[in-house]
């Protein structure tokens, strides 16, 4: 884990690239209890004016704060994350799957052992979440 | 359509009490591809200071929306088309993290519903609480696409 004394704003975290397909999708489904059919079913989705298939925006922001995760080690130090969907990410049907790009930096620390986490995700150059931030607790 | 603003304020439990397993925080760790040792081994969790296995911060979704926006959203009344919506804004604010063994009660709150555009935001504000314990405040804003009434000309 990263020492809060060792941390500075602008200090990047890794960033990483994960890829989403339909099955990514259909076990988030499953896992998190949101079936929402634009999330699987194409036909549904086109007729209600989406593109295709979208992911589900909880499973874009929970992929983004595995970036802060990684980085911290341990899930139980996020004191807050909140972010904002300003494009829906859409899922084709095939193997490769869609690229989401997620990058961070330290964006402000706290007298109370604190930091927050400014995040980037992207997909194709568009962001696709604004205001995602993380607070994180450093030891 | 456009939603029942007579929901604004309505705040009820979203749901029975959730009961968190470790099956439940391995399964939505393994979905999110997420293989941090603490959200899957007890002793790797007990390493860091935590009585069980830890969950993703995301995972509180499960509780606080009832999985599948459960309870008083689903309400005819309210008049939310579930395949009309999408995610607006997420956020979640931790007294401390959730851990397998957890029992989650919710009262959620709806605070606000207004159009925005051809748009209506609707903002759900979830207390969680373990035991009586607070656990956690989730904010969810929902979208519902093209149902604010057109403007009156």
């Amino acid at each position: 884990m990263p020492g809060y004394a060792d941390v500075e704003v602008g200090t990047e975290l890794a960033a990483q690239d994960f890829a989403l397909t339909r099955a990514d999708l259909v076990r988030y489904a499953g896992a998190s209890g949101d079936f929402n059919v634009i999330h699987w079913n194409e036909r549904t989705a086109k007729a209600v004016g989406l593109p295709n298939v979208i992911a589900h925006g909880m499973l874009t922001m929970a992929t983004a704060g595995r970036v802060v995760t990684d980085w911290v080690g341990d899930p139980g130090r996020v004191v807050s994350y909140g972010v904002r969907f300003s494009r829906p990410v859409v899922v084709e049907d095939d193997d490769t799957g869609t690229t989401l790009t997620v990058a961070g930096v330290v964006e402000a620390k706290h007298d109370d052992g604190t930091v927050t986490v400014a995040l980037t995700a992207t997909v194709g150059g568009e962001k696709v979440l604004m205001a995602a931030k993380a607070v994180v607790r450093l030891s | 359509m456009s939603l029942n603003r007579d929901f604004i304020g309505h705040e009820a439990p979203l749901g029975e009490p959730l009961e968190v397993t470790r099956g439940d925080i391995r399964r939505f760790a393994t979905a999110i591809g997420d293989d941090n040792p603490a959200c899957h081994d007890r002793a790797a969790a007990q390493a860091l200071g935590y009585a069980d296995v830890v969950a993703p911060p995301t995972f509180l979704i499960v509780a606080s929306t009832g999985g599948s926006l459960g309870g008083f959203i689903r309400d005819p009344e309210l008049g939310l088309n579930y395949a009309m919506v999408v995610h607006g804004e997420q956020s979640f604010a931790f007294h401390r993290p959730v851990m397998a063994g957890d029992v989650l009660n919710t009262v959620a709150r709806i605070q606000d519903i207004r159009a925005v555009g051809r748009n209506e935001l609707l903002t759900l504000v979830v207390e969680v609480t373990s035991n009586g314990e607070p656990v956690a405040t989730v904010t969810n804003t929902l979208v519902s696409r093209g149902t604010a009434a057109p403007k009156q000309a």
